[in-house]
């Protein structure tokens, strides 16, 4: 089970019709990648996010499939058109079965 | 990677006469720090009046001497890394540990504003205790005596958090360290210490951070070695190192037997290198290579 894991996302409350705005996500994990020895020789298990999602009002807008490769406390930052007002959902899931959410709404101006 | 502002500002310094910054050197010393767009950080300022000797014109940040890329991270709160400690450090802050139940909330309450402007000032005399103290050693004095709480390791994970923490506060104030009155015995050991030779590439701290800044040891970009920015994010190791930490790598970098963290003779070294950034802005969590 993975400690310290938090989910943290940057994004615009406001936006007009249309716009294309950009959103910045990190999560805080260890991405213990399952290659690593520690000090008795033994591996250490794989502990990683697998795959990032996010959706708007329902609609995929971007679907990640992370491997153990990736660095610590991964970070992206892409770009979605918003159409109207609603929600950005972000869904991280966790080798553990764990799963990791956050919402951020985005009006109209 | 040269900027062309970088070998603009080092013609403007080579004419001047004052060629300090190396052939090598890719620092670009006007760029601007400022952190969310809005807090103004002092990247460059006069030389300390107790360092009219040294060989330099100013004192600079470390933050000057990166790359492009490291300075932007830590520009923006968002994406600089050390900012996921701090919110540890906030989660410790209002933790109830040891005997007698309590968090540094219970007496410190807010801590954005009850350690504002701590760290500019630490380290600092202690007149209860008599000694000079590091910010770590009031976390801990705090821990084991007003919480009943087991201390934190000195350069561990979770006081690295809790330095972050109410370093912030202080950000984008002036480093402000006292080296006068009862401290100054101790800052006299620091200042000899700092330019003590040791180990067996013989070197002292002013070898490579006051001769050599701005030069390229091998693959690194020396900097001064200030101590503002601390405790600082390093992309090596992704996560916050200390200063203690960073002094004991470095004297092992001079294949010399190292002082403890916490020692007598490291705390000496930080109050005499944290008076050496008198003038530049508390910086931490900073972010560099």
């Amino acid at each position: 089970m993975a400690s310290g894991v938090k989910p943290r996302v940057k994004a615009p409350k406001t936006a007009a019709a249309g716009e294309t705005v950009t959103i910045k996500t990190l999560i805080s994990h260890k991405m213990e990648s399952g290659q690593r020895k520690n000090k008795d020789g033994s591996a250490i298990p794989r502990s990683i996010i697998n795959r990032f999602t996010c959706e708007f009002n329902g609609q995929s807008v971007i679907d990640i499939k992370m491997e153990p490769a990736i660095s610590t406390n991964p970070y992206f930052e892409f770009e979605a058109v918003v159409p109207e007002a609603g929600d950005f959902k972000f869904t991280w899931y966790d080798d553990d079965g764990s799963v990791y959410e956050d919402m951020k709404s985005v009006a109209i101006a | 990677m040269t900027k062309q502002t970088s070998t603009k500002a080092l013609l403007a310094l080579t004419l001047a006469g004052g060629a300090l910054w190396g052939a090598a050197a890719q620092a670009d010393e006007d760029a601007q720090l400022v952190i969310n767009g809005e807090i103004e950080i002092v990247t460059k300022a006069p030389l300390p009046a107790h360092m009219e000797e040294a060989n330099m014109d100013a004192i600079y940040s470390g933050w000057l001497f990166r790359a492009d890329e490291t300075q932007q991270t830590q520009m923006d709160d968002f994406d600089n890394p050390g900012m996921i400690f701090v919110d540890q450090g906030m989660d410790q802050w209002n933790a109830v540990d040891g005997s007698e139940g309590k968090s540094c909330a219970s007496c410190h309450e807010d801590v954005e504003t009850s350690m504002k402007g701590v760290r500019a000032e630490y380290p600092k005399w202690n007149d209860n205790a008599e000694e000079v103290r590091t910010l770590v050693m009031q976390i801990n004095d705090c821990r084991t005596e007003q919480m009943g709480a087991e201390p934190y390791g000195y350069t561990s994970g979770k006081m690295a958090n809790m330095e972050a923490l109410i370093s912030l506060q202080s950000r984008g104030m002036p480093v402000d360290v006292a080296i006068d009155g009862p401290a100054e015995s101790m800052w006299a050991q620091g200042k000899e210490l700092y330019y003590t030779r040791t180990g067996q590439l013989d070197l002292s701290c002013a070898s490579c951070h006051e001769e050599n800044y701005g030069n390229m040891i091998r693959a690194d970009h020396l900097s001064q070695g200030q101590i503002n920015g601390f405790p600082v994010y390093r992309l090596k190791n992704t996560k916050l190192n200390t200063a203690h930490a960073r002094f004991k790598g470095c004297v092992r970098d001079t294949r010399a037997e190292t002082f403890k963290p916490g020692s007598p003779e490291f705390v000496a070294l930080e109050l005499y290198v944290a008076s050496r950034g008198n003038g530049l802005s508390v910086e931490a969590p900073s972010v560099r290579n």
